[in-house]
């Protein structure tokens, strides 16, 4: 089953509440200074991009936690196939991969000429060994996205075979995230504080609780990345993050996590704000397995109450994009889905009172995340002008909520972002906290596993409609990509829908 | 003097003893599961089962609190459950980092409020004592965050002047260490030092009414000199009561004041731990603190006995 990770303490780059941060702190005034020019683009410039959630181990194999790879894969791991910007998986480590006509076997012919930090040459047996290791030592829960994997094997130093119990597209995406991060035999030992990878950038140092150090890899396979040292600096506080920048001390806020404090960089002429997509789906969940929400006039209702509008204004200063299903602009599959049930207070009304929920209580139960906590107090105010009475009260994230909410499901309504990507039929399935029991949903979503891309496309469309219509939860806002440079600096990403946050394209103009 | 110095340490070691039960107890009802946390949402039930089982989290309590006691006491502070690392040398790192701004703060609390409790007190019916008195009332009306952030805003963002935030060791660039030390530690010291000014002003008021005092004046020394030479050191009782005291006092504000100077201390440290459910981590750090309090205050009584000759007599 594909995991869904949420937004919180256990960002990615896309799940990433909180924001980012910084760099080395060596002067007070001159992060990122440039010097003389080297063989490389950038000479030895550094870089500093402030971020918001410090990893709590570098292994995330054994630990989740969507910080791990937002810092290490792309940039210090590398993976046989990635996705790019728009959303497509493009080559990586693999030149080019085919399909059998069952598609069950795929065939990845490998670069010849990429290497492990610790000198080791990259081949297809450290891919096999990559992919059986997720199978037998990672504990994590993403694991089980490799249970599908029948057989690896090698077929020369170049040339990798991976075998299949049954067609699945969603196999060679999952191999595009963390799950496809190959990894040396031999540089296994440390994982938590020693990566070894064949990124572009080596691993140099951890400053815990303060900082992480890159230096490019001067050795790498491809293109050499422009900055010869990056620095990863961690900020809890969102203010304390913007100061960093505003004071020189960091050139790059990775997330934005208070879009209203945006202002101070927008009328400035030494910062560019960048707007995108990510996959963050703000999600109000209901707990379907509850009577309450059996009948489907007031699963719809709740929908139609809300002002989708008002509430991103109030709540998130008009940033991000509003979605009618679980589905990014960037997935292929992609529709607009908002006017399915646009707000129509009246309607919402009549639905809650011919459902009987009307004058009903429930329980909204908030992770302590900043856009959960003003979001539901919107959301609380807009039901209760549609006749539902609604109790807030807040638990600790990500702890608390997990256990209550997540694990026990004990709630009846719930505001998280889902930030995997493709995280549909994670979330919407019996066994989630979301409770949501529906054959026909599960039957799209099979026929898209296992057929073409056409076939896929087709049906995730089916899906993302049905849970729409069947009014499975109700999608606030889509969460946007907000980060705020130096002027000078090019290469930084649109659009955040994959795990890492990517170092490799930063260069100063 | 030695019954007393056999007392205060009995204190001391029955005040730990009870306060790692108080912690360990704490710990163990706090909501959330770190084997849940540790392994992410999606982790089976039997995954979270087998962690929590490595974590040693199924144990009898009393067995898991005596097995901590015991490492403790070895020096052995255990693994972390998230990071898989030791925590003893984290707990040493982060600590020497909150000690420097602990004292620093605890250096310009002193150097704020000595002089200015006593000039207050000398000239309490004046202008400039009044005047003083109510910036003191201003200052301890400030939370120590609040103060960070206006320092920031002012020297750091308006004026350019010092680092907004971030920590450099003094081994690595003593220059920068100190740029990055001035503002945290004036942070607490200031609204630390606005607490004392009243303790010292309060303590120096008292001295000055007495017949001893009026005496040392009728001999023809001025107020200062009289007060240098004959007062100081029967004000300072009472003060160093609150220092000790404000030790304690420091040590939590430098977890807010870390987090909003980005520096890597133990607040910081202790806030992720809390977060991630790192429980033995937190249950460490949280001791360490105790300690620290607590010895503290252990020789605060026996500075009492180094100021106040009448104790180092009697029975007590």
């Amino acid at each position: 089953m594909k995991s869904s990770l949420i937004r919180g303490t256990l960002p990615t780059r896309t799940v990433a509440l909180v924001a980012s941060a910084a760099l080395l702190a060596l002067t007070a005034c001159s992060a990122g200074s440039s010097t003389s020019p080297g063989s490389s683009p950038g000479g030895d410039q550094s870089l500093s991009v402030g971020l918001v959630a410090e990893p709590a181990s570098l292994d995330f194999t054994t630990t989740d936690g969507a910080a791990i790879p937002q810092a290490l894969l792309g940039n210090v791991y590398e993976s046989l196939v990635k996705q790019d910007e728009s959303g497509k998986i493009v080559p990586s480590l693999a030149k080019s991969w085919t399909v059998s006509p069952d598609r069950k076997t795929y065939t990845f012919d490998l670069v010849d000429n990429a290497k492990f930090s610790n000198d080791k040459p990259f081949t297809a047996a450290d891919a096999v060994f990559s992919i059986n290791r997720v199978k037998s030592a990672w504990t994590v829960s993403l694991k089980s996205a490799m249970d599908v994997v029948q057989e690896a094997k090698a077929l020369s130093p170049t040339q990798l075979q991976v075998t299949l119990t049954k067609p699945s597209n969603g196999w060679l995406f999952r191999m595009t995230t963390r799950i496809g991060a190959m990894f040396s035999e031999t540089g296994v030992s440390a994982l938590a504080t020693t990566p070894v990878g064949t990124g572009p950038f080596t691993f140099a140092k951890w400053n815990r609780g303060d900082s992480i150090v890159f230096e490019r890899n001067e050795n790498y396979w491809g293109t050499k990345p422009f900055f010869n040292q990056i620095t990863l600096k961690y900020f809890k506080d969102p203010t304390a993050l913007n100061n960093a920048l505003l004071t020189g001390t960091i050139n790059v806020i990775g997330t934005v996590q208070a879009p209203e404090a945006l202002s101070q960089f927008t009328g400035n002429d030494k910062y560019q704000v960048i707007e995108g997509t990510t996959n963050g789906e703000v999600l109000l969940s209901f707990n379907n397995a509850l009577p309450i929400f059996s009948d489907i006039r007031t699963r719809q209702g709740i929908r139609q109450a809300i002002d989708h509008r008002a509430l991103l204004d109030t709540c998130f200063a008009g940033r991000g994009k509003l979605i009618g299903s679980m589905v990014p602009p960037t997935d292929p599959w992609s529709e607009d889905l908002t006017n399915v049930a646009p707000y129509d207070l009246a309607k919402a009304k009549s639905l809650l009172q011919a459902s009987g929920a009307a004058g009903k209580t429930l329980r909204l139960r908030l992770p302590t995340l900043p856009y959960a906590i003003s979001c539901g107090q919107v959301v609380k105010s807009q039901l209760e002008q549609a006749g539902l009475k609604v109790v807030i009260d807040q638990q600790e994230f990500p702890a608390q909520w997990l256990t209550t909410v997540f694990k026990n499901a004990d709630y009846d309504l719930s505001i998280i972002a889902h930030v995997e990507p493709r995280d549909l039929g994670a979330v919407f399935n019996a066994k989630y906290y979301t409770r949501y029991d529906d054959p026909t949903l599960q039957q799209y979503l099979a026929a898209a596993d296992a057929g073409d891309e056409a076939a896929q496309i087709d049906n995730m469309k089916k899906a993302a409609r049905r849970i729409s219509e069947q009014a499975a939860g109700d999608w606030l806002f889509l969460l946007p990509n907000l980060i705020v440079a130096d002027k000078n600096l090019k290469g930084l990403p649109q659009n955040a829908i994959t795990e890492n946050f990517d170092l490799t394209r930063l260069a100063r103009s | 003097m030695i019954i007393r110095l056999i007392e205060r340490t009995a204190v001391l070691l029955v005040s730990l003893v009870v306060s790692s039960v108080l912690v360990f107890a704490f710990m163990a009802v706090l909501p959330g599961d770190p084997a849940r946390v540790a392994l992410g949402v999606n982790a089976s039930d039997e995954a979270v089962a087998e962690l929590r089982r490595q974590f040693g989290l199924g144990r009898p309590l009393p067995t898991q609190y005596f097995d901590w006691l015991g490492g403790l006491l070895r020096g052995d502070f255990g693994t972390s459950y998230v990071s898989k690392a030791e925590i003893g040398p984290q707990v040493f790192d982060r600590f020497q980092v909150t000690l420097w701004l602990v004292l620093a703060g605890m250096v310009i609390a002193l150097v704020v409020a000595a002089p200015a409790g006593t000039v207050m007190a000398a000239r309490h019916r004046k202008v400039s004592g009044l005047a003083l008195s109510a910036i003191s009332q201003l200052g301890v009306a400030v939370p120590a965050f609040l103060a960070g952030i206006l320092l920031i805003m002012l020297f750091a963002v308006k004026l350019g002047w010092l680092p907004a935030n971030g920590w450099t060791p003094p081994a690595q660039d003593p220059g920068m260490f100190v740029r990055q030390l001035i503002l945290p530690a004036l942070s607490l010291g200031l609204v630390q030092g606005a607490v004392l000014t009243r303790y010292v002003r309060s303590a120096v008021l008292d001295v000055l009414r007495e017949d001893y005092l009026r005496t040392a004046r009728a001999k023809g020394l001025r107020p200062f000199p009289a007060l240098w030479r004959h007062g100081i050191r029967n004000a300072a009782v009472p003060v160093v009561t609150v220092l000790g005291l404000q030790l304690a006092t420091l040590l939590i504000g430098a977890v807010v004041v870390e987090r909003v100077f980005v520096i890597p201390g133990l607040g910081s440290l202790l806030l992720d731990g809390v977060s991630n459910r790192d429980l033995l981590l937190v249950q460490d750090v949280v001791m360490v603190l105790v300690v620290a309090v607590l010895v503290v205050n252990f020789l605060v009584d026996l500075l009492y006995v180094a100021l106040d000759p009448r104790l180092r007599v009697g029975s007590r």
